[in-house]
């Protein structure tokens, strides 16, 4: 981790009860502190592996605004929320994002709108973010390693967009592409069919709920989480929510998806978070909650992840057994 | 390796082996599981790569032995290496048990201190269906658990009044299970981890050569018998 390895800190964290967040929040300042000694920010920036990725953005703060959308549960400090990610193309550990995302180049940073649309383009990810209010929203996170995490995302949500982009008629789902360039992503692991892709039924797209996200914890995204844009469906497994997008393709069939190309029998489309659905290797019907405590605590998993009052509604009819 | 040196290494042996179980307490005591996201997942995954590791050097033993002489004495480190496997494994099946079932291992301690030794059960009772469910269903599980229940009988076998009392063939012959376990204990991994994730495959590299190394060495005494004999 991290905000432990600042030989300095080590002592503080260890005998007191500093929350990670402002651990990190110390961190950063003695990360400014070595700066002002001289080292100089440029210089830090060749010795990539002494500032963590999510350094580099903390100057970011977000201008947010209130939102309906927020789950009352004790939030996952940051520290945690940054040091454990699933985003492969910075090695399948989950601490390795946090050592080596800091390779990813956000600025500048376009999303190619294609596929079913009146008007086809590409745009700017400044002008992206400026489209809409930043809502922050608090929402529950469920990985399908059945695990989960309450963050604070901010962003607008992705229906708002897609509005914008006139989709035809005919659009009937809409594909997200992650970011695969050798240059942002130099060690990616073999066997995987890049780029990742991700997509949504178009109805679940424009669900409000689905949130075109750019932010966490008031702070622009730190790379690990997906900078500088990603999709947040918090009905879902978490995997359904693509990283750092640079594609955005309306299509009227169902786009493929990286790990139900990789094992169609343990991750299905639509994955919605369901408790009385196995995966083959372990049961749906708990997750570790990742918060403040030393030993997460076992939480019963609900259905929808607690979103089934949104978005029950989308899938009326349908065996969502078969539909997994 | 003169023999007079074996107490002394034998030590030495004992405090690397207890290395990982330290680290562990030492990051409990200093809050730094506290700052991990996952502990419970770490420390099983901390706990099974040490079982591993440590049941392939004692299988790397035997060969490491043949390579001169003078290494003959290696095979007293064997048995408490072996040992060590299994006290690894032991404490990775602990993980599943008390902590990565949901069992609320913090809610039964302060249960406990506060008198209520009833919590134990109560919270078993909880997880137990839980258990039972990744038992019947779960080939990684079981075949984990089996893998452990190999590693007890040996341990069991392991005392030097039961290789007498069972007579050294038949010792031996129970003892040829160390490869049917570690082989199982690298299927576990294999089986664990999603498609596409290659960790488990040093590991397997690793117990591949020292299997290896086996059939060579048996082979080329077989043909050294049949050139003296023939």
């Amino acid at each position: 981790m991290v905000v432990r390895r600042g030989g300095s800190l080590e002592g503080r964290i260890a005998s007191s009860e500093i929350t990670p967040h402002e651990a990190f929040l110390n961190r950063r300042s003695f990360v400014a502190g070595a700066a002002a000694l001289g080292v100089g920010a440029l210089a830090l920036r060749q010795v990539p592996g002494l500032i963590h990725s999510g350094a580099v953005h903390a100057q970011q703060k977000l201008a947010t605004v209130a939102s309906k959308y927020n789950v009352p549960d004790a939030q996952t400090p940051f520290a945690k929320a940054t040091t454990y990610n699933n985003y492969y193309e910075f090695g399948t550990d989950k601490s390795d994002p946090a050592k080596n995302a800091h390779t990813l180049q956000t600025r500048p940073w376009t999303v190619e709108v294609s596929g079913l649309v009146k008007k086809k383009q590409t745009i700017d990810i400044d002008t992206m973010m400026k489209y809409r209010p930043m809502e922050s929203r608090v929402y529950r996170h469920r990985c399908v390693e059945a695990w989960s995490m309450v963050i604070p995302w901010d962003g607008y949500s992705l229906g708002e967009f897609i509005s914008a982009m006139d989709p035809l008629p005919s659009a009937k789902y809409v594909q997200f592409l992650s970011d695969d360039s050798n240059k942002d992503m130099p060690d990616k692991p073999g066997g995987f069919n890049w780029p990742y892709s991700e997509g949504l039924r178009m109805d679940e797209a424009m669900n409000p709920l689905c949130l075109l996200t750019f932010g966490c914890y008031g702070e622009a995204l730190p790379n690990q989480n997906g900078a500088p844009v990603r999709v947040v469906s918090p009905w879902k497994y978490g995997f359904k929510n693509g990283k750092s997008i640079v594609k955005i393709v309306f299509t009227d069939k169902q786009p493929h998806t990286l790990w139900n190309d990789m094992a169609a029998n343990e991750y299905g489309f639509y994955s919605n978070v369901n408790p009385n659905v196995d995966h083959p290797r372990w049961s749906q019907a708990h997750e570790r909650r990742i918060d403040s405590s030393t030993f997460p605590r076992t939480v019963p998993t609900l259905m929808f992840n607690g979103y089934g009052d949104q978005v029950a509604s989308l899938y009326t009819g349908m065996d969502l057994k078969k539909n997994f | 390796m003169p023999t007079r040196w074996i107490p002394s290494i034998k030590a030495l042996v004992h405090g690397v082996c207890l290395l990982p179980l330290l680290k562990l307490i030492e990051m409990y005591r200093s809050g730094a599981l506290g700052l991990m996201a996952d502990p419970v997942n770490w420390i099983t995954h901390f706990t099974g790569y040490w079982t591993l590791f440590l049941l392939l050097t004692t299988l790397a033993v035997t060969p490491a032995r043949r390579l001169h002489p003078r290494l003959g004495n290696l095979v007293r480190f064997r048995r408490m290496l072996g040992l060590y496997a299994f006290f690894y494994a032991t404490l990775h099946l602990s993980t599943y048990l008390f902590l990565f079932s949901g069992y609320d291992l913090p809610t039964v301690l302060s249960g406990v201190r506060a008198g209520h030794p009833g919590v134990v059960v109560d919270e078993w009772k909880a997880v137990w269906p839980t258990i039972l469910d990744d038992l019947k269903k779960r080939r990684f599980i079981q075949v984990g658990i089996f893998a452990w229940v190999l590693l007890l009988a040996l341990a069991a076998t392991s005392p030097a009044f039961v290789l007498r009392w069972m007579g050294g063939k038949a010792w031996r012959r129970v003892h040829t299970l160390v490869y049917v376990a570690a082989a199982s204990g690298c299927v576990h991994y294999w089986w664990l981890v999603k498609k596409g994730v290659r960790a488990p495959l040093p590991m397997t590299l690793a117990l591949a050569a020292l299997l290896l190394a086996r059939v060579a060495w048996s082979a080329r005494k077989r043909w050294r018998n049949s050139v003296a004999n023939g």
